[in-house]
């Protein structure tokens, strides 16, 4: 049963899918764990949800309406570049009225409630040929954009005044930031869901987090758990019949309960 | 030729003016200390002197530029501020930043940088937790990583922000210390924006001291810390003592914990 699940033709784009998410998430939720953004991580997920009922009401695809609803977000939170508490309060209050026009759209859709289901909960196995390309090409903005963005980045997650200071253009990378993580977001939902974002794109950082002050290593850790509990979930979902999404936050959750528990035996020698 | 040149600066937020019509040069291996109490525009001035805020008037140029075309050439140690205990950065990656943080891509760190950041973490005695990560380490710690991030680039002049605020005295020493070396060696001028002079006060060269109500003066600790000099400032009754070698002033407004109408924008 397993192996021939696993000769099939839409088990492999899965597993492509999968990976080309984990590697984008893995290498996003760096910064994002760094910079204090989990909570927008969590807001931009949900206004793709609610972009994404939106297009279904029109009748275009959800994955178009999903971007563009994450990305709006993403602009008008990172032109806020907020800090703190204020940021916090800020996103629950888009986040709130966001989810609500969701749950409008969502009723005034009339159409299967499978789509809807899809979008919350994710659907890695019904990823076509053309997702997968989608997929792949996004995946390749964001790297592109982390790459160009690296050393600035990194400095204004760790200090931002003594950034500023050094002529580091803090506003247009916040918008940058978010930007990218947007399109992360987006990519994201397609495999674990509206819901389960969160999984791939803060747990594996911040399990990496625990394991190491290098900040490349950081970046390599968190891409090989991403990487390790998607393709790991898609398998075990072949194997028995419980929701990807499950198997893989299972699995992201166990490595950064393995983390802190390291992190907490060396510190505590 | 003079490092920093500030001309009839004026500073202010929408109608609120901190101070008006300052003047001063600053010489290579000059430090200037700038004192006085809070909300009177210290940290005004050295975002100015970054150019990261635009004077009300007058002008400000570092080696004869405009300060943001200098910004990579100077040193800033801003307030203590502890680091997360999960920031996944290694102190040697601290003071790398301070070389070539602000540049676009990965980039490798070419050996001659690696030789300059070792060179930084030695001079400030940070070679031993060089590789701990930096949330890991205690505040003394962490300021002198930020003095060694602030040197490695090789500075034309150091703005230090209350950087000895809540270091304990053997670390204030330190940092000092550290800063006066590289002022004597290197000849690089120090702005210290400070509340209080004891820590710094065998090294200073000249004193700005900014006063409530747009009021300033500039020069010698023996000029400006005097009875005379702040009580003109306050327009009160103000004393300057000199307790076992240590500057004491008292009677200033803000001697005990005055709250300003106004500090809180």
């Amino acid at each position: 049963m397993f192996g021939q699940l696993l000769a099939q033709h839409f088990v492999h784009t899965a597993l492509w899918a999968g990976a080309i998410v984990a590697v984008v998430s893995g290498v996003i939720g760096v910064f994002v764990v760094a910079r204090g953004m989990s909570f927008a991580v969590h807001a931009i997920s949900e206004l793709g949800f609610t972009g994404a009922a939106g297009a279904l009401v029109m009748g275009i695809d959800p994955v178009l309406g999903m971007l563009g609803g994450s990305l709006l977000v993403g602009v008008v939170l990172g032109l806020l570049s907020l800090r703190g508490r204020e940021r916090d309060s800020a996103i629950g209050a888009v986040l709130a009225f966001g989810l609500g026009i969701g749950v409008l759209l969502l009723s005034l859709y009339q159409g299967y409630a499978t789509e809807a289901t899809n979008l919350l909960f994710g659907s890695i196995v019904g990823v076509s040929d053309g997702q997968l390309r989608n997929l792949a090409i996004v995946a390749g903005i964001v790297l592109a954009g982390v790459a160009v963005l690296y050393r600035p980045l990194l400095f204004s997650s760790v200090d931002p005044d003594i950034a500023a200071a050094r002529g580091v253009p803090l506003r247009a990378l916040s918008v940058g930031i978010f930007l990218l993580l947007a399109l992360t977001t987006a990519e994201a939902i397609q495999v674990v869901g509206v819901l389960l974002v969160l999984t791939l794109v803060i747990t594996p950082a911040a399990a990496a987090q625990r394991l190491t002050g290098r900040p490349g290593l950081a970046l390599l850790l968190s891409v090989g758990i991403a990487l390790v509990a998607t393709e790991g979930g898609i398998l075990l979902s072949l194997e028995k019949s419980w929701p990807t999404s499950f198997f893989i936050s299972a699995i992201s959750f166990a490595a950064y309960v393995v983390a802190r528990i390291v992190d907490w035996s060396r510190s505590s020698d | 030729m003079s490092v920093v040149s500030v001309k009839d600066l004026t500073l202010g937020f929408g109608r609120r003016t901190l101070f008006e019509g300052l003047s001063f040069e600053l010489e290579p291996g000059e430090l200037l200390a700038v004192l006085g109490p809070n909300g009177t525009g210290k940290t005004s001035l050295v975002r100015t002197l970054l150019g990261l805020l635009q004077p009300s008037a007058g002008t400000v140029t570092i080696e004869g530029c405009p300060p943001r075309e200098r910004c990579q050439r100077i040193g800033y140690i801003p307030q203590q501020r502890i680091f997360d205990r999960e920031q996944t950065v290694r102190g040697r990656d601290l003071v790398r930043m301070g070389l070539d943080g602000h540049r676009w891509g990965f980039g490798r760190l070419a050996p001659d940088d690696r030789a300059r950041v070792d060179a930084a973490l030695a001079e400030v005695g940070a070679t031993a937790y060089a590789d701990a990560p930096v949330g890991r380490l205690s505040g003394g710690e962490q300021q002198r990583l930020r003095v060694a991030q602030a040197l490695v680039a090789d500075p034309v002049l150091i703005l230090a922000d209350e950087p000895l605020l809540s270091l304990d005295l053997r670390h204030q020493r330190g940092v000092v210390e550290l800063l006066d070396a590289r002022r004597q060696s290197a000849g690089t001028p120090v702005v210290f924006v400070t509340h209080d002079i004891n820590p710094i006060h065998h090294t200073v060269d000249r004193v700005l001291y900014l006063a409530p109500a747009q009021r300033w003066a500039i020069g010698t600790p023996q000029e400006v810390l005097t009875t005379e000099t702040l009580s003109r400032l306050y327009s009160t009754d103000v004393d300057v003592l000199h307790v076992r070698g240590r500057v004491v002033v008292v009677g200033t407004p803000d001697d005990q914990h005055v709250h300003h109408v106004g500090d809180d924008h």
